[in-house]
């Protein structure tokens, strides 16, 4: 599907100690960003359940992205590494199973970096834009 | 220690019995978990006390009802409880240490009897097979061909059992090595000294041959790989695991045979999936239609992604499937490409961390950087 007016849905899991504040600091720093993301604020990246990753997806979000502290500077000391590997597993059987594990992003954004969010946030809603629309958004027999 | 017992007249089930009878009477274990022949004729594995009931027993059925981990298991997990000898097929035992690692199992008290495996027959397909003869003609004519022609695949066994590349496990604490030769004369096997001390049994020099093991397991692992290939196929471009499980009627028979799905406040039980009525009216709105019951994808994905790991590859799932979908194919396929990822092999060995409860520093480093 091609549509120029396309604009993606991103839904973002943000850890609080880290790229929630950075997020954060992004808008008060003025930063701008596409308002194509949607933040949902956790404790941790660690507390990211694969079942919300899935949920989403299943449901149509055509970007799914995981926001956490830098490896080493978990708040909890091992939530982002814990949530390292359920991502490579996950992202694994999206494959396998014929879905596309790209439209699933982690990221480690720092408290500091509201840059790199906001940057974040336009290359991925530039790279779901150029992928189109998640075909399960019009799939409604899964 | 290496050692064999006799086979009189080609009775290799009654030698069978014999020795298993004899971890009872010498006190070695309290109770036996072995597949027993019920009145009515179907094989069905139990525990037994008594070793009169040991004419029951039937070892070798090529049937396997369920995966025995999750009731080894039941017989384990906590003190106080019984010394089991559990005579388990492959497969099943590389659950049971998965099961283990899962705290749902305990081998302290277990003594593992693993029996070469030759492969087993669907239920239905076994009823109808052992109601026209005897059984010890199915267990012998499926032992004789995996021995005289280990590189022939019979294409009347579970799928799952035609692509299992470990129908024996060198790791027990006895293993029967039927597939090494002339069962009908004698067995093979391979236990610790110790017991052999209190079953009376002296080494004898190791006569064994495990090539029939290597050449039927090398061909397997060929029909495997075939398998593989063609469910990702069947899962490629716009395809996808969604049309794979088109016909699914979520009756969760595949997550209740599941011998590592263990929860008992499964996810998919809990009233995080009572819906609310109005929230089928947002679902419906977004899609326009809506399919019932809800979460089915959901539902498969989140299992392989809780099971996937620890996957055995025992097929209980495809037979408990009443849709007739490929569950244990497709759970093997996906399976095994997240067990490469890992380098994780289930039920290789109890030493080795479930990966998703572990984790390393330094690894995956290219993983959240852009």
């Amino acid at each position: 599907m091609t549509d120029e007016n396309f604009e993606p849905k991103i839904i973002a899991f943000l850890c609080n100690w880290c790229t929630y504040t950075g997020a954060d600091l992004a808008g008060t720093s003025r930063l701008q960003y596409p308002p194509n993301v949607r933040i949902i604020r956790l404790m941790c990246s660690g507390a990211v359940d694969p079942i919300y990753l899935l949920k989403a997806d299943l449901a149509g979000a055509d970007g799914i992205l995981i926001g956490g502290c830098h490896p080493g500077d978990c708040h909890y000391q091992e939530g982002n590494y814990k949530e390292r590997r359920r991502v490579v597993a996950l992202k694994e059987i999206l494959k396998n199973a014929g879905f596309d594990e790209d439209r699933l992003w982690i990221r480690w954004i720092s408290a500091s970096e509201g840059q790199r969010f906001a940057e974040t946030i336009r290359e991925m809603t530039a790279a779901m834009k150029a992928k189109g629309p998640n075909p399960l958004k019009s799939n409604w027999a899964v | 220690m290496k050692t064999s017992i006799p086979v009189e007249n080609g009775q290799t089930q009654a030698a069978l019995r014999d020795f298993l009878g004899k971890l009872l009477t010498s006190g070695a274990v309290d109770l036996l978990y072995v597949p027993m022949r019920t009145p009515s004729g179907s094989v069905t594995p139990a525990i037994i006390s008594d070793p009169a009931l040991l004419e029951y027993a039937e070892p070798l059925a090529p049937v396997m009802p369920f995966n025995g981990a999750t009731q080894v298991g039941k017989l384990s997990v906590r003190q106080p409880r019984p010394r089991v000898a559990a005579v388990l097929r492959s497969c099943e035992i590389r659950a049971l240490i998965e099961l283990t690692k899962l705290q749902q199992a305990s081998l302290d008290d277990l003594t593992l009897i693993c029996i070469d495996c030759a492969g087993t027959y669907s239920v239905p397909v076994y009823l109808e097979k052992s109601s026209s003869g005897s059984g010890d003609e199915l267990w012998q004519a499926l032992y004789r061909q995996a021995v005289e022609h280990p590189e022939t695949i019979n294409p009347e066994l579970r799928q799952a059992c035609q692509i299992c590349e470990q129908p024996v496990y060198d790791k027990a604490d006895v293993v029967i090595q039927l597939l090494d030769g002339n069962f009908n004369s004698e067995i093979h096997l391979t236990l610790s000294d110790e017991l052999a001390g209190t079953l009376e049994l002296s080494p004898q020099e190791d006569r064994g041959d495990r090539r029939a093991v290597q050449v039927l397991a090398a061909a397997r692992t060929a029909l495997r790989d075939k398998v593989f290939e063609e469910t990702r196929a069947s899962m490629d471009g716009s395809e996808n695991l969604s049309n794979v499980f088109a016909a699914c009627i979520r009756c969760h028979n595949c997550m209740n045979v599941c011998p590592i799905c263990y929860c008992k406040t499964c996810i998919f039980k809990s009233e995080i999936f009572d819906h609310e009525p109005m929230q089928y009216v947002t679902w419906v709105r977004q899609k326009g239609a809506f399919r019932m019951p809800a979460d089915t994808m959901l539902f498969h994905l989140t299992r392989l992604n809780h099971m996937g790991l620890s996957c055995v590859g025992c097929g209980m799932c495809t037979e408990a499937c009443p849709a007739d979908l490929p569950v244990g194919s497709v759970f093997r396929t996906i399976a095994a490409g997240l067990q490469q990822t890992f380098d994780y092999l289930p039920g290789r060995s109890l030493d080795e961390p479930l990966p998703l409860i572990t984790f390393k520093a330094d690894e995956w480093n290219e993983v959240g950087e852009n």
